[in-house]
């Protein structure tokens, strides 16, 4: 088995051909999409570039301090992305709700996976717990951002239904079940559609990153399968976490419905 | 049955005493925008007062657990809402909210008879007319045998003749079974042919 190929400049350079074909391609199609194209691309050279010189400084100073440091800027960057993705309000209650599903659900998952799967000794190190780290955060923000729009929408749109129910008696809980259950399903389902087409439609990146270094490609699957059964977790957790203490902020003390007005 | 004192709500209720007897029918009547939904919506705790009390048979609302009250005092919004499902879907689904004994079809079907809506229990009920759900919606309603009837104009989307019917069976039924029926209605007619108390809102005032 070979390790990588180094990149040199020029091949570097040649990469960013496939930028310019797709500049010419969309002037002269005339669609005006030039402008985020080059930021799009410079954006993700620019913190890509940075992200490696701190993963190389992280790997030659192993310290327990950066690895927590660097695990609650990915949460707080997932957790404002979601506020922001989201095209419904969300209440503050709501807000609150999400982060605290997102810390508990992404770091329970971790840190089974990292000492009882993994069995990592530190618990710190930065070259497991920084890239396993980010494939559980980032998974779960995908789950609980379509979470969270099926949840607002949901409890607007058939406002009429829930109150109905109350009004014949329901709990909260009841009154809103068919729509908790509908969220909690939106957002599992593209880890479930994933896990589906894996290894057959595509590659995971993961998976194909350690083929591409020289790691043997049997290693390389038990890594991916155990991951995927890990992302899979930790999306359930922070979704089950999230629709189960999400759906409350939608009513008080005296179950009644509250919706802000938007 | 209730007391009301100086209830306020927003600026849509403000009622200084007002008393709903028991095992009667009471019709609340006003033009609309007069605060007739929120005087019903307030006695099931759908919401709450700004200021003042309500007492039901001595206690006060807001010492009561909502989910069981309104499992007595149960309330028909005026739009009626169908749920995905059946007609006995929709039948049963008042029973199985307030966790309530389900009935036999028979039971189902005399209902079904009581609202005058000829219809069998496996059809689909999101294909029903607009008078038809709101007679379905009240049958769920009956079938839940409450203590009290928070009715919101139960018969607007019907025909006068069906509206006399219906009102008259649920009436009689209520008589019967000697419980109360507290009914929101824009008919100056159905409430002096059956209230026997009559509740007139203006502005959120009691006239």
């Amino acid at each position: 088995m070979k390790g990588i190929i180094e990149l040199q400049m020029w091949q570097m350079i040649s990469a960013y051909l496939f930028i310019v074909l797709l500049l010419f391609i969309v002037r002269f199609k005339k669609i005006p999409r030039e402008k985020e194209i080059l930021i799009g691309t410079i954006r993700m050279s620019l913190q890509l570039v940075v992200t490696g010189y701190v993963l190389v400084y992280l790997f030659d100073n192993v310290n327990p301090i950066f690895t927590i440091i660097v695990i609650a800027v990915m949460e707080t960057f997932a957790i404002f992305n979601i506020f922001k993705r989201s095209k419904s309000t969300i209440s503050q209650k709501l807000k609150l709700v999400i982060a605290f599903s997102m810390v508990v659900g992404t770091m329970s998952s971790l840190f089974y996976f990292l000492l009882v799967v993994v069995r990592l000794t530190p618990w710190y190190d930065p070259q497991y717990f920084i890239p396993l780290a980010g494939m559980l955060v980032g998974n779960s923000m995908t789950g609980i951002s379509l979470g969270v729009s099926r949840l607002v929408d949901g409890m607007q749109d058939q406002r009429h239904l829930v109150e109905t129910a109350l009004m014949l008696g329901a709990t909260p809980k009841e009154a809103s079940k068919s729509i908790v259950n509908n969220a909690f399903d939106s957002a599992i389902l593209p880890t479930i559609n994933s896990m589906v087409g894996m290894g057959i439609v595509f590659l995971p990146g993961m998976m194909t990153g350690q083929i591409l270094s020289g790691v043997s490609p049997v290693t390389a699957i038990q890594y991916q399968i155990a991951i995927m059964l890990g992302i899979v977790g930790s999306v359930s957790l922070t979704v089950i976490l999230f629709v189960q203490l999400g759906y409350r902020t939608f009513f008080n003390q005296e179950h009644q419905l509250v919706l802000e007005e938007n | 049955m209730f007391q009301l004192n100086n209830l306020k709500y927003k600026s849509i209720l403000n009622i200084d005493y007002l008393t709903i007897p028991q095992g009667k029918v009471t019709c609340i009547i006003g033009e609309s925008g007069s605060g007739k939904t929120t005087l019903l919506r307030l006695l099931n705790k759908m919401i709450s007062p700004d200021g003042g009390t309500i007492h039901h048979n001595g206690t006060p609302l807001q010492e009561m657990d909502s989910v069981e009250l309104r499992r007595r005092v149960v309330m028909l919004p005026q739009a009626p809402a169908i749920f995905p499902g059946t007609v006995k879907d929709n039948l049963l689904i008042g029973l199985k909210f307030s966790e309530k004994p389900l009935v036999s079809d028979d039971q189902l079907n005399q209902t079904l008879q009581m609202v005058s809506l000829k219809k069998e229990l496996d059809q689909k009920a999101d294909k029903l007319s607009g008078g038809e759900k709101q007679r379905l919606a009240l049958g769920r309603v009956i079938l839940m045998e409450p203590d009290i009837f928070l009715l919101d104009e139960p018969s607007s989307a019907l025909d006068e003749s069906t509206e006399d019917l219906i009102i008259k069976k649920l009436v009689d039924y209520c008589t019967e079974k000697s419980k109360s029926l507290i009914m929101v209605t824009h008919s100056k007619r159905i409430a002096t042919t059956f209230g026997e108390h009559i509740i007139e809102i203006k502005n959120g005032e009691i006239v």
